[in-house]
């Protein structure tokens, strides 16, 4: 080894007190919410409060595991998700494997079929009278349907099957008299673990933190997700499905919600984030996977 | 709903052909059946709203339908450029997707400092760390940003009045919104956007880096004439991408971070959209301005795929 010269050890330096100024800028809000969550609100709002936790409580905590709104939006979403997921899979998969098949007749009028929409899209309005004709507004299949697949994840698990999935063994059980079913569920499948892991997290991620849709097809508010809830309590301040607020007034119950935001808002943050983040830096390269095949060019 | 017309291919030509593709079909018709639910959910779900589209040239009428409600030609397009507020539309949509642009290359930044890194813990700390905020939804970051930049007792006040200096009611200042809106998108999106080009550059061939060491070159220098160049493609590839959804970035976080007082910086086409057709019911004038936008973006992303091919060998088509 030779040894470093001044500007390269200088360069060293530099990078290593640049990178941690990154860290440091990117970690800090999620550190302060952690502690925030678990600190007296005076402490946070006076300012006390500014990265370890002052006067610890879980008030805050206590006040959300309260909140129906807050648990029902919970359920709603695991729900929503797991249902969302699962369907994007039974869409996807079948649809990937028979464009990467050869033997597929048409199969650019069909790719380009697919591809169009990535380019051109009817727009919001146009969807959104399509949705409703269908009778599906305020039903689970308004949050689950519409983006249920993309052309993206087409793309991608397509190119998974043909990189992985060897002709030799589709032709040879062919020969032996399987059939296309039989050869995609009993042979794809089980050889396709890390696709479908990869195009199940993207989705579920996509699922769990959407609002938008909630936003414009359901007005029931029992069937709201969590994200509609979190809007209206880290957003809007107000705070609904708190049994005691019922009976003060108007005004003074407006105000009695806002104090209940101001301190529930960092449990609430940490409460709906939290299983993410603490499940994403195990599935990290799974993630990181799934940029990099997407990343392939056609 | 009617469905839009599909394309058969005129497979009849002769009869010989026809039988050939009949065999054809029968061989592998499960793969056409694993093709039918994606295929109809595209049909329904992007191809029928295409056809849709057409009551921007109409006046729709719930009780008439799609196809029933009269034609009124370009009357919500023109109706939509005569308006006091298109150009302020137009103008926040440009200026917020500039802004953006602009802050390109900050991941690429990132991805090369995190590549002059020895193989060990600070370097997969820094990936894990700076790759977290993209997990985190949109209306927990406005949540987020609505907490710490509270003017009574946010974190960001809190120092401002620490230091002597008045509180800033950030939240409802237009002059804030398009900094705080990019910068927070910046803090989410920036690890994120790194990936690709770490790998891009854990492909970079190691011999170009010996020589360039015997050369006697910097590590400054082998950064700007071995990494970048290696790079180049993949920073294109994603300039194009990144133009191609360049009136379409982020509408629903700027949604959230709307209030009536820093709606003159904070309204952008997509938003408009939204509350003149989903909130005030003016379906086709809400749909002749959507047209409008998903038309400058394709006029955008061909243009910009056309220019990087001229200029280069990269392009996405």
């Amino acid at each position: 080894m030779y040894k470093l010269s001044i500007s390269d050890k200088a360069f060293n330096v530099l990078n290593y007190g640049f990178l941690s100024f990154v860290l440091a800028l990117t970690f800090y809000p999620l550190i302060y919410v952690l502690s925030a969550s678990i600190s007296d609100p005076a402490a946070v709002s006076s300012g006390n409060m500014w990265l370890w936790p002052v006067d610890i409580t879980f008030e805050g905590y206590r006040k959300v595991f309260e909140n129906n709104a807050i648990w029902t939006g919970y359920r709603n979403t695991i729900f929503y998700t797991v249902l969302g997921t699962l369907l994007h899979l039974c869409i996807l998969l079948p649809c990937a494997w028979a464009l990467s098949r050869k033997e597929l007749m048409a199969k650019k009028a069909i790719l380009w079929v697919i591809l169009f929409t990535m380019l051109f899209n009817g727009g919001l309005i146009p969807t959104y009278l399509v949705i409703k004709s269908l009778g599906m507004l305020n039903t689970v299949w308004a949050i689950v349907v519409p983006n249920v697949v993309g052309a993206w994840a087409i793309l991608v698990a397509r190119a998974f099957f043909q990189q992985n999935v060897p002709d030799q063994l589709v032709e040879a059980a062919k020969i032996d008299g399987a059939s296309d079913f039989h050869i995609f569920f009993k042979m794809v499948i089980p050889l396709s673990a890390p696709i479908i892991a990869v195009m199940a997290l993207f989705h579920a991620v996509g699922l769990w933190n959407q609002y938008f849709n909630a936003l414009i097809y359901l007005t029931d508010q029992d069937m709201y997700p969590l994200q509609i809830i979190l809007r209206e309590i880290l957003i809007l301040q107000e705070v609904g499905g708190d049994s005691a607020a019922g009976a003060v007034g108007q005004t003074e119950n407006l105000l009695e919600q806002a104090k209940t935001a101001e301190l529930i808002k960092y449990a609430v943050i940490i409460v709906s984030a939290l299983p993410l983040l603490i499940v994403y830096p195990f599935l990290q390269r799974f993630f990181v996977k799934g940029v990099l095949i997407g990343s392939v060019k056609e | 709903m009617e469905l839009s017309r599909v394309q058969v291919p005129s497979t009849v030509r002769r009869e010989t052909r026809f039988h050939k593709i009949k065999k054809r079909f029968l061989k592998s018709w499960q793969l056409y059946v694993f093709l039918l639910p994606a295929l109809l959910y595209f049909i329904i779900y992007h191809y029928v709203p295409m056809y849709g589209v057409q009551i921007a040239f109409k006046d729709y009428f719930v009780t008439q339908g799609v196809w029933g409600s009269p034609w009124v030609g370009f009357d919500h397009f023109l109706r939509f450029f005569d308006s006091y507020y298109f150009w302020r539309l137009l103008i926040n949509t440009l200026l917020i997707n500039l802004y953006q642009l602009a802050l390109f290359p900050l991941p690429i930044i990132l991805a090369l400092s995190i590549n002059e890194l020895r193989l060990g813990v600070f370097k997969k700390w820094s990936q894990t760390i700076t790759y977290a905020p993209h997990f985190i939804s949109v209306v927990v970051v406005v949540g987020m940003i609505v907490a710490f930049l509270d003017p009574q007792n946010g974190l960001i006040n809190n120092i401002i009045v620490a230091v002597g200096g008045e509180p800033i009611d950030f939240l409802t200042s237009p002059v804030w919104f398009k900094h705080i809106f990019v910068w927070s998108g910046v803090w989410q999106q920036l690890g994120w956007g790194a990936i690709i080009y770490l790998a891009a550059l854990a492909g970079v061939n190691p011999e170009l880096h010996e020589a360039a060491k015997v050369d006697g070159a910097t590590r400054l220098q082998r950064i700007w004439h071995v990494n970048i160049p290696a790079i180049l493609p993949t920073i294109i590839v994603l300039l194009i991408l990144n133009m191609g959804n360049f009136m379409a970035i982020g509408f629903e976080k700027v949604l959230l971070m709307q209030n009536s007082l820093n709606l003159s910086s904070s309204s952008v086409i997509q938003t408009f959209v939204y509350k003149s057709g989903l909130l005030e019911g003016q379906y086709s004038f809400a749909a002749a301005i959507g047209l409008f936008d998903s038309m400058i973006n394709i006029i955008l992303l061909v243009t910009m795929n056309q220019l990087a091919k001229k200029t280069s060998d990269n392009s996405l088509w």
